[in-house]
């Protein structure tokens, strides 16, 4: 009989982990997954912001050039991410403020907060954009 | 560096699984698809597809499992002790969650029971990972009282309320759901501890009785250790004895806040 290979070794496999496959996507994961990617889109949205601040103090010909991309329907449709993940970030981040100081750990107050932080950043987003345009 | 596929050695062979049918005449036939992997082989995982007759077989995914061992396939490997939830040996994911088979229900998951084993662990065979890494971090935080007063002629007494505070740690079992639910222990395990070895090292911060909480908590300010904790509570959500890691470690990094005044 034959030697059987040691099962010790670093050539065993991981076992599979990814979320959505073989982790059930939860809501604690991507309400923690969705205050990542929008304060990474944040950083670059803050770019954009930025570049409109520039582009304003080099006079009305720079500034009417880059409005013109920001009023365009890509230019709009980017400005309602960047104001819903700047909501969104900010509601999650006081969630989060809770949590740092020990509060609403239990799961239903975890679950109660989280819907909360999805549809309060939903009506702000909203309502800052029913302000622009309709004043 | 967080790492989102399976190396090339661990993903599944999707056309190697195999099919057991259900015997002919079975009345309630339930379909569990199991992580198989073999190291006398080699060979990459595959999923093998087992019909049990429900109407012969108890109600838990262990008693399945079991069945399938003893009737269909001994060859199927998987750690169980008690089949009462108390000594976390079953801890495995089932249906996507980590949780212990022996008191999940099938009859909780609708179709189809997919089994692996617990997520991001190196594999030894089938359904059992190698725990090494987190017996020797659970040792890390030296899981045990610490005194430098001399030992009285009686037991170290504590005061009721004290008693209090180990209410939702000591009822830990270390079977790992939580750990291998994190996605920080996934990416950072080899430097995070994760939310079961931190409940344990929480749980003896708050004893009354230890006197070494300074020297445990300067152990954990550490910008991994306890840090790459982002409160996602996949721990706590999965936890089959219903404790709450994520609310341990978040009192944790405030005593560490605190004793900065």
């Amino acid at each position: 009989m034959s030697t059987p290979k040691p099962s010790s070794g670093p050539n065993r496999p991981l076992s599979p982990f990814m979320i959505g496959p073989y982790y059930k996507p939860q809501l604690t994961s991507m309400l923690s997954i969705t205050h990542r990617v929008t304060g990474m889109a944040l950083s670059f949205g803050t770019l954009l912001l930025a570049g409109w601040l520039i582009a304003l103090s080099n006079g009305p010909d720079a500034y009417h050039a880059y409005s013109k991309h920001v009023m365009a329907w890509y230019g709009q449709i980017l400005l309602l991410g960047w104001s819903w993940a700047l909501l969104y970030h900010l509601c999650n981040g006081i969630r989060h403020l809770f949590w740092d100081v020990g509060k609403g750990f239990s799961l239903p107050a975890a679950y109660r907060s989280g819907y909360a932080v999805v549809a309060i950043s939903g009506v702000l987003t909203v309502a800052v954009w029913a302000l622009a345009y309709l004043t | 560096m967080a790492q989102f596929t399976l190396p090339k050695n661990s993903t599944i062979n999707q056309s190697a699984g195999r099919k057991y049918p259900a015997a002919a005449g079975a009345k309630k036939v339930q379909t569990f698809k199991v992580y198989r992997y073999d190291p006398d082989t080699g060979e990459n995982p595959r999923v093998d597809s087992y019909e049990v007759d429900m109407s012969q077989c108890g109600p838990m995914v262990l008693d399945a499992l079991i069945k399938i061992k003893n009737e269909i396939d001994p060859t199927l490997t998987f750690r169980r002790s008690c089949r009462e939830g108390i000594c976390g040996s079953c801890a495995m994911n089932i249906d996507g969650t980590n949780t212990l088979a022996c008191i999940k229900g099938c009859d909780e998951v609708k179709g189809d029971v997919k089994i692996y084993p617990l997520p991001h662990m190196p594999v030894v065979k089938d359904l059992v990972p190698d725990m090494t890494h987190f017996y020797a971090q659970l040792a890390s935080v030296e899981p045990w009282l610490k005194t430098d007063s001399p030992a009285p002629t009686r037991e170290r007494l504590q005061s009721e309320e004290d008693r209090a505070k180990l209410d939702g740690l000591y009822e830990c079992i270390l079977c790992a759901c939580c750990s291998t639910s994190c996605p920080s222990y996934w990416w950072n395990g080899d430097r995070y501890l994760g939310p079961a070895i931190l409940l344990q090292a929480y749980r003896y911060i708050i004893d009354s009785r230890d006197e070494a909480t300074g020297e445990r908590l300067d152990q954990l300010e550490d910008p991994f250790k306890l840090y790459r904790c982002h409160t996602i509570m996949n721990c706590t959500k999965t936890c089959p004895k219903g404790l709450n890691p994520a609310k341990a470690i978040a009192e944790t990094k405030k005593m560490l806040v605190e004793r900065r005044t």
